[in-house]
C-alpha cells in the first residue's frame, strides 16, 4: 500500500470538525423534539374516528416510511425551491428529518398505546380513578417504557441521516468534512475521523439513554 | 345494599343479561356460579358501571349506578373489584400499587396512604413484599395484591370476578383463604366463581346463572348439595 497517512491537517482543522459535529447534534435534537410533538398529534389523529384526521395521518406516515430520506431532503431543498420557497440547507434538512421522525414515531406511539391491555383501564377505573388519573399514573408511564428504546433508535437514526446534509451544502459534520477534504486532498483521513466522531456521538447517546432508563424505569414490564 | 333490578345487557346483537334481579344485603356473601358465557362476569361489570346496561336498574346504597347524574368514579370507591387476570400495575412496587388510589383518589397524605396500604398488604399476607415489583411474584401473590389494593380503598362491597380461574392449582388455596378471612370479617361480597367448595362453605347464598338469567338462587349449601332446578343439577354434575 503506497498511501501515506497525514493526520496533522485533520487535527489542525479539529475546531471546524467539532463545530460540524455540534451542528449535527443540534439538528438531530431539534428534529427529534419536533418529531415527537408532531408524532403525538399524528398518533392521536390516526386513532381518531374522524376520517379526515386519520387519513391525513396515514398519508403522512406512509410517505415518510416508504420513501428515501434523500428524497425528502431534495424535496425540501430543491422541490420547495422550485415553488419559490427557499429554505436554508439547515432548515431543509431539519424539515425532512422532522417529517420522517414524525412518520416513524407515530407508529411507535400508536403501537405503544395499543399494547397496554384494556384490563389496566378496568383495574384503574374500579379503584375510582378518573380518566385523567388513569392516563397520568397507569397508562402513560407504562407506554413510555415500551416506546423508550424505539425512540432512542430513532434519535440515533436521525444523527446518522443528518449526514445527508452533505448533499445540499449543509455545514454539519459530513458537510464540513467534505469541504475540508476537498481543500486538503486528505480524503481518507478526514472521513475516518468523521466516522469515529459519528460513532462516539451515537455511543454516547445510547449510553446516556440507558443510564436515564435505569433511573426512570425501576419496575419491569 | 346492592339491588339489581331486572337488568338487561347486550353486546351488539348478543343479549348477555336477560332480566337479572338480585339483592345483596350488607354483610352477605353471594356466590355466582354458572357456565362460561352465562353473563355472570358481565353482571359484576354492570354493578361497577364499567359496562353500561340497556334496561333495568342497579342501586348501590340507594344510588342509581347508571343514572346520568351519578358520579361513577366516586361510586366505584365503594365497590372494590378484583379481576380474573390480576391486573397489578407492573411499573410500581407492591406498596405503590396499594397506596396509589388512596393517595390520588381519596387525596390522603402520602404517609396515611402508605400506612393503610401496608396494613392491607399485611392483612393478605404480603407484609414482606412491599418493595417487590409485582411481575416478580406468583399469580397467587399478585391476586392477593389485587385484593389488598381494592381493600385499601376501604370499600363497602367487594366484587370478585373468577379470581382464582387464572391461577395454577397449587396457588388457588392461598387466595381462597384470603377471601375466607374477608368473609369472616363481615365484608359484603359478590363472588363469581368456579370453586364449588368455596361457594358452599363461605357464601350465604349461591345464584346459578344460565343463559343470562338466574335459574336458581338459594341458601348456599342447599343450592350446591341439593339443587332444585334440573339445569343446576346438570351443571353441578358436570363440574364435580
Amino acid at each position: 500500500m503506497d498511501y501515506e497517512f497525514h493526520w496533522n491537517v485533520v487535527f489542525q482543522n479539529m475546531p471546524q470538525l467539532l463545530n460540524g459535529a455540534f451542528v449535527t447534534l443540534h439538528v438531530s435534537v431539534l428534529a427529534m423534539l419536533l418529531g415527537v410533538v408532531i408524532a403525538i398529534l399524528l398518533a392521536i389523529a390516526k386513532m381518531n374516528s374522524t376520517r379526515f384526521f386519520s387519513q391525513v395521518a396515514t398519508v403522512w406516515v406512509e410517505i415518510a416510511r416508504n420513501t428515501p430520506a434523500l428524497f425528502q431532503i431534495y424535496m425540501a431543498y430543491f422541490g420547495l425551491g422550485a415553488f419559490g420557497i427557499h429554505l436554508s440547507p439547515y432548515v431543509a434538512v431539519l424539515s425532512a428529518l422532522v417529517f420522517i421522525n414524525a412518520g416513524y414515531l407515530t407508529e411507535t406511539f400508536r403501537g405503544g398505546f395499543q399494547s397496554i391491555p384494556s384490563t389496566q383501564y378496568s383495574a384503574s377505573k374500579s379503584l375510582g380513578m378518573t380518566s385523567i388519573q388513569t392516563y397520568r399514573y397507569i397508562i402513560l408511564p407504562q407506554m413510555l417504557r415500551r416506546i423508550y428504546h424505539p425512540m432512542t433508535n430513532q434519535f440515533v437514526w436521525s444523527i446518522l441521516m443528518s449526514s445527508l446534509g452533505i448533499l445540499v451544502g449543509m455545514s454539519e459534520l459530513s458537510g464540513t468534512t467534505q469541504r475540508l477534504q476537498s481543500l486538503s486532498f486528505r480524503t481518507l483521513e478526514f472521513f475516518i475521523v468523521a466516522a469515529v466522531m459519528y460513532f462516539v456521538i451515537t455511543k454516547l447517546v445510547l449510553f446516556g439513554s440507558s443510564l436515564l432508563a435505569r433511573r426512570l424505569f425501576k419496575g419491569e414490564i | 345494599m346492592i339491588s339489581v333490578q331486572n337488568v338487561h345487557k347486550s353486546f351488539g346483537d348478543l343479549e348477555v343479561l336477560k332480566g337479572v334481579s338480585l339483592d345483596v344485603k350488607k354483610g352477605e356473601v353471594v356466590s355466582v356460579i354458572g357456565g362460561s358465557g352465562s353473563g355472570k362476569s358481565t353482571l359484576l361489570y354492570c354493578i361497577n358501571a364499567i359496562e353500561p346496561i340497556n334496561k333495568g336498574k342497579i342501586l348501590v346504597d340507594d344510588v342509581d349506578v347508571h343514572a346520568k347524574e351519578t358520579n361513577k368514579d366516586k361510586l366505584r370507591q365503594k365497590l372494590g373489584m378484583v379481576f380474573q387476570q390480576w391486573n397489578s400495575f407492573p411499573h410500581m412496587t407492591v406498596l405503590e400499587n396499594a397506596a396509589l388510589a388512596p393517595r390520588i383518589v381519596k387525596k390522603m397524605s402520602k404517609e396515611e396512604a402508605i400506612e393503610i396500604a401496608k396494613k392491607e398488604l399485611e392483612h393478605v399476607g404480603l407484609g414482606d413484599k412491599f418493595d417487590v415489583y409485582p411481575t416478580k411474584m406468583s399469580g397467587g401473590q399478585q391476586q392477593r395484591l389485587a385484593i389488598a389494593r381494592a381493600l385499601a380503598m376501604k370499600p363497602d362491597y367487594m366484587l370478585l370476578d373468577e379470581v382464582t380461574s387464572a391461577l395454577d392449582p397449587e396457588l388457588v388455596g392461598e387466595v381462597l383463604d384470603t377471601l375466607r378471612l374477608l368473609a369472616e370479617e363481615g365484608m359484603t361480597m359478590i363472588c363469581v366463581t368456579h370453586e364449588m367448595g368455596f361457594a358452599r362453605d363461605v357464601s350465604d347464598r349461591v345464584a346459578y346463572f344460565h343463559e343470562g338469567v338466574i335459574a336458581e338462587i338459594g341458601e348456599a349449601r342447599q343450592v350446591i348439595t341439593d339443587p332444585q332446578n334440573p339445569l343446576t343439577q346438570k351443571f353441578l354434575s358436570k363440574v364435580r
